[in-house]
């Protein structure tokens, strides 16, 4: 990591605490917003967050391998999550993923080459009624069909509407 | 009255505050005594009485006590606490605004889970918009109630809806159940008294102080009151919320919402049991099959084995670790699962793996743990031709 980044991370962690308090209920709120910035929480992020509220690093990882929105490694600037709960099963999500994986080149669990793209399983995401469902960070979308997939890629790599907010946060690759 | 329609009925014609208001007219053990007069019980599929727990709570002496709305609303097929936040959020708040009164508490938290993040900007719109009424704050309406709610968000863990674990997330840790007794109403968040309720069921409590347990009781049967929101999907023509009261056979519902024709349903998400069509005149209420309220209709060609599939799936990856007969007896079932979609599963393994899966209702530490056998035991008891003996290639 470079010094730079490394300080960057230290003074966001900063305020980023100074935000939630330095308690032990704050750890979640501060590793949230850190995943959110920089699409990772690295085990420098880690041991500084573990510093400032004052427990040990490896309580930190514990959190952050339970919980599947929190991440070790480094995920893409969009991460697409999939529903593969029965109704969104129903309703075709097997073509999706399969057209998904198709024309990003990747499988689940993987993210693109150039940092763009992770592709992931979600577990319900509580669209069951218009599935087959998937989330692209924080946005939920709808009935997706294998068609629409490319069409959904496209609007992510233009950074179009809603989502060229959410993309610009993400740390560039 | 609560007929059989599509969408948010009974809290959609609220009238805003009515149900804050009488209950700040009344002191505390009037409005418990009301909640628990209604029979309300639990919205998110548990059903314990909701009257019973505020009163616990309002019992315990603690200089500091907590209100916190189970907005983790992860069951596969439930999807009615996100219309609810999306079309009543006033009705929630409120609800949790006269728990926090019924119990003396000054603080409210509402724990969203981290896939409806999309709902957080008008959640907070809602909440600031509260505190410029004066629903929210010090003083509220007048009275000497202060009250205030922030939004934490969860992070993609199923296992946070369990109301220990969610606390335990909200202090930070991995969302790992505790052992009860204690419960959250003595020893909650920060191990102070804490209720935590759905957000059907604060919703719920706002309308019994608004209209009356008498209105409420009206509503149901005799031990399951109310109207009950269902989250419909499936193989039917028209998915979607849908209110009933409670009590309503199965086949009622699946004649309201197109889902005739249904080979079996499934009530209450992947922690619920599988009904075939044999059993439709069951009624859905805590004394028939009991429901948080998810209902999967699959119609006659769909393969009951692959859902089984699915739900262990499903749980193999939301079990939180923490005891074994959750962690190695789910992974113990899919592998059955398997076995048995092979073609490769003998009638004496299949014993051995219902008992397993009995093994595990009896033995699993938290609610998770206790009913993920149970779609896989209901489809073994009633699909036993369907899924033995297949060849392979894998479909009946």
């Amino acid at each position: 990591m470079l010094v730079t980044e490394r300080l960057r991370l230290h003074d966001d962690i900063g305020a980023w605490v100074a935000k939630h308090g330095a308690t032990r209920a704050a750890l979640i709120p501060v590793l949230q917003e850190i995943q959110r910035s920089y699409n990772e929480i690295s085990e420098y992020a880690m041991q500084e967050v573990a510093d400032r509220l004052d427990i040990h690093p490896v309580e930190v990882y514990s959190v952050v391998s339970f919980y599947s929105f929190l991440e070790a490694k480094a995920r893409g600037r969009f991460v697409i999550r999939l529903c593969r709960t029965v109704s969104c099963d129903m309703t075709g999500k097997d073509r999706v993923a399969r057209q998904l994986e198709n024309d990003l080149g990747i499988r689940f669990g993987e993210t693109t080459r150039d940092g763009n793209f992770s592709l992931e399983w979600a577990n319900c995401l509580g669209m069951c009624d218009q599935g087959p469902a998937l989330l692209i960070n924080d946005q939920v979308f709808t009935s997706v069909t294998p068609e629409t997939v490319h069409d959904l890629i496209q609007a992510c790599r233009k950074s179009f509407g809603p989502l060229a907010v959410q993309g610009q946060k993400g740390r560039t690759h | 009255m609560s007929a059989v329609k599509k969408g948010l009925v009974t809290f959609a014609a609220a009238v805003p505050e009515e149900g804050l208001k009488a209950a700040l007219a009344r002191p505390r053990s009037e409005v418990i005594a009301e909640v628990t007069a209604s029979k309300l019980r639990g919205r998110g599929g548990a059903g314990f009485p909701t009257g019973v727990k505020w009163n616990l709570a309002a019992a315990a002496t603690a200089p500091a006590k907590w209100v916190v709305c189970n907005a983790d609303e992860g069951e596969p097929g439930t999807f009615k606490d996100r219309v609810i936040l999306t079309e009543a959020p006033d009705l929630v708040l409120e609800g949790m605004t006269i728990a926090a009164w019924a119990i003396g508490a000054a603080r409210g938290i509402l724990y969203l889970r981290g896939e409806y993040a999309y709902l957080r900007d008008s959640l907070e719109k809602v909440l600031a918009r509260r505190r410029e009424k004066g629903l929210l704050g010090t003083g509220i309406l007048g009275s000497p109630l202060s009250f205030d709610v922030e939004i934490r968000m969860g992070s993609g863990a199923y296992v946070c809806g369990e109301e220990t674990a969610l606390i335990e997330s909200l202090e930070g840790h991995r969302g790992e159940p505790r052992n009860r007794p204690p419960f959250p109403v003595d020893c909650g968040y920060r191990s102070e008294p804490t209720i935590v309720n759905n957000v059907e069921t604060f919703a719920c409590a706002a309308m019994v102080l608004a209209k009356g347990a008498e209105w409420f009781r009206g509503i149901g049967t005799e031990v399951s009151t109310g109207p009950k929101l269902f989250s419909v999907s499936g193989d039917c023509r028209e998915p979607g919320v849908w209110e009933f009261p409670l009590g309503i056979t199965i086949a009622g519902l699946l004649a309201a919402v197109g889902g005739e024709g249904a080979k079996a349903v499934q009530v209450g998400g992947a922690s619920g049991r599988c009904v075939p069509a044999a059993e439709f005149g069951r009624t859905l209420a805590f004394e028939g099959v009991p429901t948080g309220g998810s209902i999967i209709v699959f119609g006659p060609r769909r393969d009951m084995l692959h859902v089984a599939e699915n739900f262990l799936e499903f749980f193999v990856d939301e079990s939180c670790g923490q005891c074994t007969p959750c962690r190695e007896g789910n992974a113990k079932l899919l592998e059955g699962v398997r076995m048995l979609r092979e073609g490769r599963c003998s009638w004496a393994y299949l014993q051995e793996l219902q008992k397993l899966g009995e093994v595990m209702q009896l033995a699993s530490k938290c609610g998770l743990g206790q009913s993920s056998p149970n779609a896989f035991l209901s489809i073994v008891e009633h699909f036993r031709p369907e899924i033995m003996g297949r060849t392979a290639g894998g479909n009946a």
